[in-house]
């Protein structure tokens, strides 16, 4: 049962981390496919810098620097998205696609570069940022992921500038006659989204394991993490009981065969990571249609168009 | 009435929106390979992607026509969901299916090659008509759902293929799936051509001249037929559609369902030719035909015939890719180029326009039609993404 929990409050963290980036940036009005390439990027500089930091270097500068790295390459690389799908009017699902596959090239490319052999496999140590509760190993993840969660809350609610970014989602030109700048609320909605989901990444690869192969990139989680903010109905609080949801299911992969009446269903790993995919499947097929997305997502925003 | 010119045509514009776009991707491409490898960039790396198959005669070019064929199937696949505003990335996951129902008939009843490959393509319009029912009557958008189809499909083929390790598809010894041999093989021989050996590489089939014969009739059927106006229409303006009287979820359905045929016939033409073999241990990557397809369909500009260039073109730079020398530039920079091009490809409207002015002093094209990919949002912002 610590096991599952360990698992399970792992996938969630990962998942209400880039769920809620993915909230910023469509209550922005920018539908954000490219989570899943972001987290690769961020997965993939956290897990370099933490790699090349010096072995003797102090656990907590360690953990903060990479950090850092693992956000500034998501906000960073964001800023492909923002510019082609804010200044140039491109289509968010395109642009977004594009940078989920150039996310893994990237990823492949510098790893087997960075180790000069064929593989992209990358190996550090993720000690510094685990820590036992009792009998059960958190990360540090979990802290900041309840931090940022109450942040999302209170800058989507309580803030001037979270009420003006809803309303760039909702009604740009209405916005944009008040005297907010349309644009720029964007641009901000998009860079978080870049951060959480940096964080997110670097999140999902390193607590888990000492080595990450970037052939599979994230393998669908920032997919996921869409579902989950559909299903958490673009609000942080739903968003993260979601989270737990999936990740309940993300977690059975992990721990089938340590537990005695699942390892009795005789079920495959696959089956097992294929669930949460079926799950939201389930979950969005029932919850879609009185959906509560933000309704100008999707749509760019030019000032000239009445 | 305004004389038109060859010049100003639509096609002519967006064909050279697209090889503006191929030219900044394979310009980023070489700056990475100048990054990379300095003053071996262009010997050791660019050279071959600019040469392809052609790097290596003639079993280059034979690889290069083998991969080309997939390509252009999943390229059509997204361009004809384009052509009716939708998204179709679920091509990978239909492809996925596709192989596996092919491979199954293949190797456990050896059936025919014809006979796998219309299964092939069964299965594939299965798997894409989910995301269309779930589209139409649901209102779940169709790029999620065929993201997530995605993995459902592969997490599903791969259990049952590999079976625990003692899959009756599975090769333990080669961690693959067996060979497709004797009849269910496509044929390489055409007009007593032997394109296998012309080429010295097996697994250069007539599947090729197949892809391209299915582009050609496509072309016809978005543009000669009262279904395929029914479809673009669907795709220009749905609630337009909705009001001449056209079917719009009928035809949101039979569009995704056609798709998923286009990708599942294409993955049959690629594992029947026996282009490479299934490894179901490897769950955690999809096809990456299935994607490359996106690129095949901008470059396009989701026209049937210009699928069959593009797709040669993406073909042309991974297999290139791969003659690169590996212990200096991953064969991924391909890879890259391409993802390049697909972001660019995102906002080539803008390219239009400006090569518009250029040509004409007027900033719209002449014929002003929502082609590819379906104008930026979603009308009304109803449904949901």
């Amino acid at each position: 049962m610590m096991l599952m929990l360990k698992y399970a409050l792992l996938s969630a963290t990962v998942l209400m981390l880039v769920a809620l980036g993915g909230c910023y940036s469509e209550h922005s009005g920018v539908i954000n496919l490219a989570l899943e390439g972001i987290m690769v990027i961020g997965g993939l500089m956290g897990a370099m810098m933490l790699n090349i930091l010096p072995e003797t270097m102090a656990a907590g500068l360690k953990v903060v620097l990479s950090i850092v790295v693992a956000a500034a390459s998501g906000v960073l690389y964001s800023c492909l998205l923002a510019f082609s799908a804010i200044n140039l009017k491109a289509d968010q699902t395109i642009g977004g696609t594009a940078l989920n596959l150039l996310s893994t090239a990237i990823a492949m490319v510098v790893v087997k570069r960075f180790n000069g052999t064929q593989s992209a496999k990358l190996s550090y140590d993720n000690s510094a940022f685990l820590f036992k509760i009792g009998g059960l190993t958190v990360n540090v993840f979990l802290i900041i992921g309840i931090v940022l969660l109450i942040a999302a809350y209170i800058v989507l609610y309580k803030t001037r500038f979270g009420l003006r970014l809803q309303a760039c989602g909702e009604h740009p030109q209405a916005a944009d006659s008040v005297g907010i700048n349309v644009y720029r609320m964007r641009w901000s909605g998009v860079l978080i989204s870049g951060f959480l989901a940096g964080i997110g990444g670097f999140a999902y690869i390193v607590p888990a394991v000492q080595t990450w192969n970037f052939e599979v990139g994230v393998a669908g989680m920032g997919f996921l993490a869409l579902a989950v903010m559909i299903f958490g109905q673009w609000k942080p609080g739903k968003i993260a009981l979601a989270a737990i949801f999936f990740a309940i299911f993300k977690s059975l992969a992990n721990i089938y065969d340590s537990i005695g009446w699942l390892n009795a269903l005789h079920l495959t790993k696959e089956m097992y990571n294929m669930m949460p995919f079926v799950a939201s499947m389930v979950v969005l097929a029932f919850t879609s249609k009185k959906s509560r997305a933000p309704k100008a997502e999707g749509i760019p925003y030019d000032k000239g168009q009445r | 009435m305004n004389k038109k010119s060859f010049w100003t045509k639509p096609g002519f514009v967006s064909l050279l929106s697209s090889l503006i776009c191929i030219v900044i991707g394979m310009a980023v491409g070489f700056l990475v390979l100048l990054a990379l490898g300095g003053s071996k960039a262009y010997t050791d790396g660019f050279r071959q992607i600019l040469l392809g198959g052609f790097y290596m005669k003639p079993s280059g070019i034979g690889k290069e026509i083998v991969a080309a064929a997939p390509l252009i199937m999943c390229g059509l696949s997204v361009a004809f969901a384009f052509k009716t505003g939708l998204f179709n990335i679920g091509a990978a996951g239909q492809y996925t299916l596709g192989a596996f129902g092919g491979l199954a008939f293949a190797i456990l009843l050896n059936a025919p090659w014809w006979v796998c490959l219309i299964i092939a393509t069964i299965a594939g319009a299965i798997w894409g008509a989910i995301p269309g029912i779930f589209k139409a009557y649901l209102n779940v958008n169709e790029v999620i759902t065929s993201i997530m189809f995605n993995w459902i499909g592969l997490y599903g083929c791969n259990t049952i293929m590999y079976g625990r390790g003692s899959g009756a598809m599975y090769n333990p010894k080669q961690s693959k799936t067996f060979a497709v041999t004797g009849s269910s093989l496509i044929p390489s021989k055409i007009f007593g051509w032997d394109m296998a050996k012309t080429f010295s590489y097996s697994s250069c089939t007539i599947a090729i001249f197949m892809a391209i014969i299915v582009a050609i009739i496509l072309y016809i059927i978005l543009n000669k037929t009262t279904f395929g106006y029914e479809l673009k229409a669907c795709g220009s303006n749905k609630n337009a559609a909705r009001y001449a009287g056209i079917n719009e979820k009928k035809n949101i359905i039979l569009s995704m369902l056609i798709a998923g045929a286009l990708a599942g016939f294409g993955a049959g033409l690629f594992y029947l030719s026996g282009g490479a073999q299934w490894i179901p241990g490897d769950s955690t990557a999809l096809p990456s035909e299935g994607f490359d397809g996106i690129s095949v369909a901008l470059l396009a500009s989701s026209n049937p015939i210009g699928a069959i260039f593009s797709a040669l073109f993406i073909s042309h730079i991974t297999t290139g890719g791969g003659f690169m020398n590996a212990s200096l530039f991953p064969p991924e920079i391909a890879d890259i180029i391409s993802g390049i091009i697909i972001y660019l490809c995102a906002f080539s409207l803008l390219f239009r326009s400006a090569i518009m002015k250029l040509l004409t002093g007027h900033r719209k094209p002449e014929e002003t039609k929502p082609e590819n990919p379906p104008k930026g949002g979603k009308p009304a912002g109803k449904e949901r993404a």
